[in-house]
């Protein structure tokens, strides 16, 4: 059904046909803005009524996994982007590399994210299960570091959701990569695909400072 | 039609923005474990946003062509943005006057 760079009937041309495509995924990209949106503001309203507590807790989450996980996600974005311009200069055999090479920093991510997850199950910080946030806590401020969590893994965990589809978005990529199917005039799939990564990538550099960096210094 | 002819960004662009990047990370995090709030209260959340902004611009406008693109995708762009922009000012706004109100 989706052939290499054929022009559908409602389109003049094929420029056309792609300004489209592309029309349409930065549209698609605007109603992620609004729903990641919701918990932005859901975290800036919490973070303002309990900020000590938001502090504390922020504190327990470690910078330096964060930090290398905000790098790797740069990386990522970049081989991304290189593996577009592979396919917009027709060189072929390059893109399946770059795919694979953001397939792997995307995977390093997600491994990452499941060591801060686990860390936090030992540390019986997982809203839900037995949660203790520091022993002796009163329960006021169990409660509202217990907020603070499940902003945590809803923000954090919403994201890692786009990277798992991202990263089944590439292996579908690659194999079409591998079929040859993407050329200088035809690579939208790459190019959409694209946008979506890069679009994970930007929620990523905003929870990166407001989740771990914010109260670094108190 | 010529704003569809595809501007192709070369790889030394890619490379300059990823460099900056990185550098911008690493600022963020060493800025974060420095008291800025002892020079002007709330600095250190102003500095980690500004610098996320930087990072995101960057992003949107090389990584993602926005720069190169046509004029209706920067409308969509905007659109985005700034509806988020209206959610987040009037709920703080309004949750910043509700003085009567004891958290």
């Amino acid at each position: 059904m989706h052939r290499t760079g054929e022009l559908y009937g409602q389109f003049q041309t094929l420029e056309q046909q792609k300004a489209s495509a592309t029309l349409g995924m930065w549209i698609f990209l605007a109603t992620e803005i609004l729903f990641f949106g919701g918990l932005f503001l859901t975290y800036t309203i919490n973070r303002q009524a309990y900020p000590d507590v938001f502090a504390d807790a922020s504190k327990t989450l470690s910078l330096p996994l964060g930090t290398i996980n905000t790098l790797v996600l740069i990386a990522s974005s970049l081989t991304m982007a290189m593996a577009v311009w592979s396919a917009e200069v027709g060189k072929k055999k390059l893109i399946p590399l770059f795919l694979v090479l953001t397939l792997i920093l995307g995977s390093i991510f997600l491994f990452i994210k499941g060591i801060e997850y686990h860390d936090k199950y030992v540390e019986h910080h997982i809203p839900g299960l037995p949660f203790q946030f520091e022993p002796g806590s009163s329960v006021a401020t169990n409660a509202h570091a217990e907020l603070f969590f499940s902003l945590y893994f809803g923000m954090t965990g919403l994201h890692a959701m786009h990277m798992v589809v991202g990263v089944g978005l590439l292996i579908w990529l690659l194999r079409q990569s591998l079929k040859g199917r993407f050329t200088p005039d035809y690579n939208t799939p790459i190019e959409n695909v694209g946008l979506y990564w890069h679009f994970v990538d930007i929620v990523w550099i905003y929870l990166y400072p407001l989740l771990y960096l914010i109260d670094r210094h108190k | 039609m010529s704003e569809h002819a595809e501007h192709v960004v070369s790889p030394k662009i890619y490379l300059l923005i990823f460099a900056a990047l990185m550098v911008l990370t690493v600022t963020t995090a060493w800025a974060a474990t420095v008291d800025l709030n002892a020079y002007f209260m709330g600095l250190n959340i102003i500095v980690a946003l500004v610098i996320a902004t930087c990072k995101a611009s960057l992003v949107v406008l090389f990584f993602m062509h926005a720069y190169y693109s046509a004029k209706r995708t920067k409308l969509i762009i905007i659109c985005g943005v700034f509806w988020l922009a209206i959610m987040l000012f009037l709920t703080m706004g309004d949750y910043a006057t509700r003085s009567w109100e004891v958290h």
